[in-house]
């Protein structure tokens, strides 16, 4: 099955089956994610077309490119916005689908991966639209829970706002379809929005909620610690106070589960406390190497490659 | 049909009869059919009438003009009850119950300001229909819209 996906754009497209055969696949490729170079894409052409700065996403696509033998067109965020000067996205996607196999977007404007799916004669993968999605970050971060930790019978903690952050909703939507115990801690003005919690409960998810982290810390197989952004507080003591209350230090850890891991998209900034990450519990720098294996194992696909 | 039964304006010969709005919408119903003041149609409303299998209803009624699918899929988004009765030579020619369409184009603009539907990209906006509730979900962004629909109406 789904070695016929064509594009990646939003979380809510994939059944279990195909999230699985996704993760398969990366487990097949993480090996050579981790070292050398392999024929299996070679004389394909990804074009990465970013709109909007990014480290992480756009490298990890390069390194997933050249590890299975392909070429990057890379249009950085200068060169994507001088080039492209009043040109709609439409007119770009159909002019650089001629120059590519794949293209992998990321822009402000949120649908804008969809509507490009629409113009593009080759493959789109969305690395992110506006506030929108991010499907390649939450099949990372499946693949991570799915190696470090296990993804049937889940009690994960969703730490942060949750209420803006819509990869959050991604995850929880994805961890739904595994029937994942979900606890969403964060403070009150960054709640999940109730229609999200009514739609993962309709999916099969067990949901609940509190503003304590110290609640579910040791009842919780995976912390998913996201940032809490200033801009969220009109009032600076109450955003300091809230990143206070939610910071992760070494404290927390005497009676959590053995096998507890803690997991963080990146970049973070005061949310998790330095001093973590040489324990046992740390899993963000191993989560953000596994954007690797994913993103061969999602090119693969797109392209119609076996493996 | 027999004149005086639920006829609480005069009849008329020949046009639409839009009944079991929901109480309230009557006005979002004229600006969906483009009635404005300065519009020179025959039009009579009825507002929060009561009836057997709605507590309150309202009613309009158009002399002379037929609906288009448009203008009725519109109406369905925000009176899912609403039937639409023909009237010709002052008798029901046709009556039927408005459908919800699973997708609406081009007829709900994207409440969501960072859609790319509400960019100058050569797109329209396009929704998924879910019933009961109706909830419209923008089939870019994924953003739903639940409440005062018709505010949303292009
Ligand atoms: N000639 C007419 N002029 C104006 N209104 C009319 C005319 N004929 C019918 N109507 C109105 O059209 C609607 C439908 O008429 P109909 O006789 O089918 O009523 P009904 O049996 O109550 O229908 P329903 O089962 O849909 O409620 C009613 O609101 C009625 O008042
Ligand atoms: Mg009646
Ligand atoms: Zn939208």
């Amino acid at each position: 099955m789904t070695n016929d996906r064509r594009h990646i754009v939003s979380m809510k497209d994939f059944t279990r089956d195909e999230i699985d055969f996704i993760l398969e696949r990366a487990v097949t490729l993480e090996t050579l994610a981790r070292s050398g170079r392999s024929d299996i894409l070679t004389g394909k052409i990804l074009a990465l077309l970013f709109y909007e700065p990014s480290t992480r996403t756009r490298m990890s696509f390069e390194t997933a490119m050249l590890r299975l033998g392909g070429s990057v067109l890379n249009l950085g965020s200068k060169e994507a916005s001088s080039i492209v000067k009043g040109e709609t996205l439409a007119d770009t996607i159909r002019v650089i689908s001629t120059y590519s196999d794949a293209i992998v977007l990321r822009h402000p404007s949120e649908g804008s991966a969809r509507m490009a799916a629409e113009f593009a004669s080759v493959p789109i993968i969305n690395g992110g639209d506006g506030a929108g999605h991010h499907p390649t970050q939450t099949l990372l971060d499946l693949y991570t829970i799915k190696k470090e930790s296990h993804l049937d019978n889940l009690d994960i903690a969703i730490v942060g706002d949750l209420k803006y952050g819509r990869t959050v909703h991604s995850l929880a939507y994805a961890l739904s379809l595994y029937g994942a115990n979900i606890t969403f801690v964060s403070p009150h003005q960054l709640k999940m929005p109730e229609q999200i919690k009514g739609d993962l409960k309709a999916m099969g998810a067990r949901v609940s909620e509190t503003e304590n982290l110290d609640e579910v810390l040791d009842s919780v197989d995976v912390l998913y610690i996201t940032r809490i952004q200033k801009e969220r507080f009109p009032d600076p003591t109450e955003y300091n106070k809230v990143v206070g209350a939610y910071k992760i230090t070494g404290e927390h850890f005497d009676s959590v589960r053995e096998d507890m891991i803690i997991m963080h998209p990146l970049p973070r900034v005061y949310e998790i406390d330095s001093s973590v990450d040489n324990s046992p519990h740390a899993r963000y720098f191993e989560q953000s190497f596994y954007g690797v294996p994913i993103r061969m194992a999602l090119l693969t696909i797109v392209l119609g490659v076996d493996v | 049909m027999i004149p005086g039964k639920e006829l609480r304006v005069h009849p008329i010969r020949d046009g639409t009869v839009i009944d079991h709005i929901n109480a309230g919408q009557a006005m979002n119903v004229l600006k969906i059919l483009g009635i404005t003041g300065s519009s020179s149609a025959v039009i009579s409303v009825a507002m929060n009438v009561s009836s057997q299998d709605i507590k309150y209803k309202d009613i309009v009624k158009i002399e002379d003009r037929e609906l288009e699918d448009k203008e009725v899929d519109k109406i369905s988004l925000i009176s899912p009850n609403a039937t639409i009765n023909i009237i010709r030579d002052f008798g029901v020619a046709d009556k039927h119950r408005v459908e919800l369409p699973e997708m609406v184009e081009s007829m709900v603009k994207c409440s969501n300001p960072n859609c790319i539907s509400n960019t100058n990209e050569p797109v329209t906006s396009k929704f998924e229909v879910k019933k009961d509730p109706i909830r419209l979900r923008c089939i870019y962004c994924e953003h739903v819209i639940e409440e005062n629909i018709a505010e949303h109406l292009i």
